[in-house]
C-alpha cells in the first residue's frame, strides 16, 4: 500500500470553493472525465451528504493491460458539507477492478486560519493492489499517476473558480484602505498569484 | 457535464442548476429545507437509475457508505 499527502491552498473563501466544487467538471485538465451523476443527497443533522458517480476513461500503459482490460473506470464520490463549520469532505473510491488496483482519495476543504478569504484542501490518497508478484508495481505505477493527477486536478479546480468568480481579486484590492499595508501586500500577492495553489508538501509511505 | 445515461443528460442538467442556486441560497444561508429540487431529483434519479443498471457497475459497492464510517480509511500515523 502506498499513502499519498499533499495540501494546497486556494485563494478563494471556503463558500466560493464548496461552490465551485459542483461545478469542476468540466475543466481543462478533466477531459478523461465522461459523466457525472449524483445518485443519492439527503441532509443529515444539517449536513449535506451526497453521492456522485463518475465515469472516466482508463488511460493505462500497454503492460497493466493484463490486468485490466476496460475501457472505463467506475468512481464513487461521498462528501459531507458542514456548512456550520465551513468542512467539505470528500471521500473517492473506484468500483470495480480494485483487487488489481484500489484508488482511494480523501479531500478535506477547510478556511484557512491565517486567511479566511483563502481555502485549505488536505488531500490523502491510499493506493493499493493485491495482484500477487506485482502490487508493488501496480502501487508504484498508481502513485506516479496519482501524483501527476493530483496537481492537475488543483490546476483544473482553479480553472473554474477564476471563471465563477474573475473579479475577485479586483474587489479585495479594492476593499484595501491606505492604513492596512500589510493587506494591500497580500492583496498584491493574491494578484499576482491568481489562484495558483501552491502544493505545500508531499510525503510518500510505503507500507 | 453529462449524465452516464445520454437520455438523462437534461434531466441532469435541470436538477444541477436547481441544486447549485439551492446549495448557494438556502443550504450556505443556514436554510435547510430542501424540498425545492425534490420533484427534479426524483424525475432524474428515475432515468439516472435505469441507466447505471445497464452499466456493468457493483451496486452493492456504489451503495456502501465509507465516509464518517469506522470503515473510512485513516492515514499511517506519523512518527
Amino acid at each position: 500500500m502506498k499513502f499519498y499527502e499533499n495540501s494546497a491552498i486556494f485563494n478563494y473563501s471556503w463558500e466560493q470553493v464548496a461552490q465551485g466544487f459542483w461545478k469542476r467538471y468540466p475543466n481543462p485538465n478533466s477531459k478523461h472525465v465522461l459523466s457525472e451523476d449524483t445518485v443519492s443527497r439527503e441532509l443529515k443533522s444539517g449536513k449535506l451528504v451526497s453521492k456522485r458517480i463518475l465515469t472516466k476513461t482508463n488511460n493505462i500503459p500497454n503492460w497493466a493491460k493484463r490486468f485490466i482490460n476496460t475501457t472505463y473506470v467506475y468512481i464513487v464520490e461521498e462528501s459531507i458539507v458542514d456548512a456550520k463549520n465551513k468542512i467539505l469532505v470528500t471521500y473517492t473510491r473506484n468500483i470495480g477492478f480494485t483487487k488489481v488496483m484500489s484508488v482511494t482519495e480523501k479531500v478535506t476543504y477547510t478556511q484557512c486560519d491565517v486567511n479566511p478569504s483563502k481555502t485549505v484542501a488536505t488531500r490523502y490518497a491510499w493506493i493499493d493492489s493485491q495482484v500477487r508478484g506485482f502490487s508493488r508495481a501496480i502501487c508504484a505505477f498508481g502513485y506516479e499517476r496519482f501524483k501527476k493527477n493530483a496537481h492537475k486536478m488543483v490546476g483544473g479546480f482553479n480553472h473554474v473558480l477564476q471563471n465563477m468568480y474573475p473579479h475577485q481579486h479586483v474587489i479585495q484590492t479594492g476593499y484595501v484602505t491606505a492604513t492596512a499595508a500589510t493587506k494591500l501586500k497580500d492583496a498584491a500577492k493574491n494578484a499576482s498569484e491568481l489562484a495558483k495553489a501552491a502544493p505545500m508538501y508531499a510525503s510518500l509511505h510505503p507500507n | 457535464m453529462n449524465s452516464i445515461g445520454e437520455a438523462c443528460t437534461d434531466l441532469k442538467k435541470q436538477y444541477d442548476d436547481c441544486f447549485n442556486s439551492w446549495f448557494s441560497d438556502h443550504f450556505l444561508k443556514g436554510r435547510t429545507n430542501d424540498s425545492m429540487c425534490a420533484p427534479m431529483f426524483k424525475v432524474y434519479q428515475d432515468c439516472v437509475k435505469k441507466a447505471i443498471k445497464a452499466h456493468n457497475l457493483d451496486l452493492d459497492d456504489v451503495r456502501k457508505d465509507l465516509l464518517g464510517t469506522p470503515q473510512e480509511k485513516k492515514p499511517p500515523h506519523k512518527p
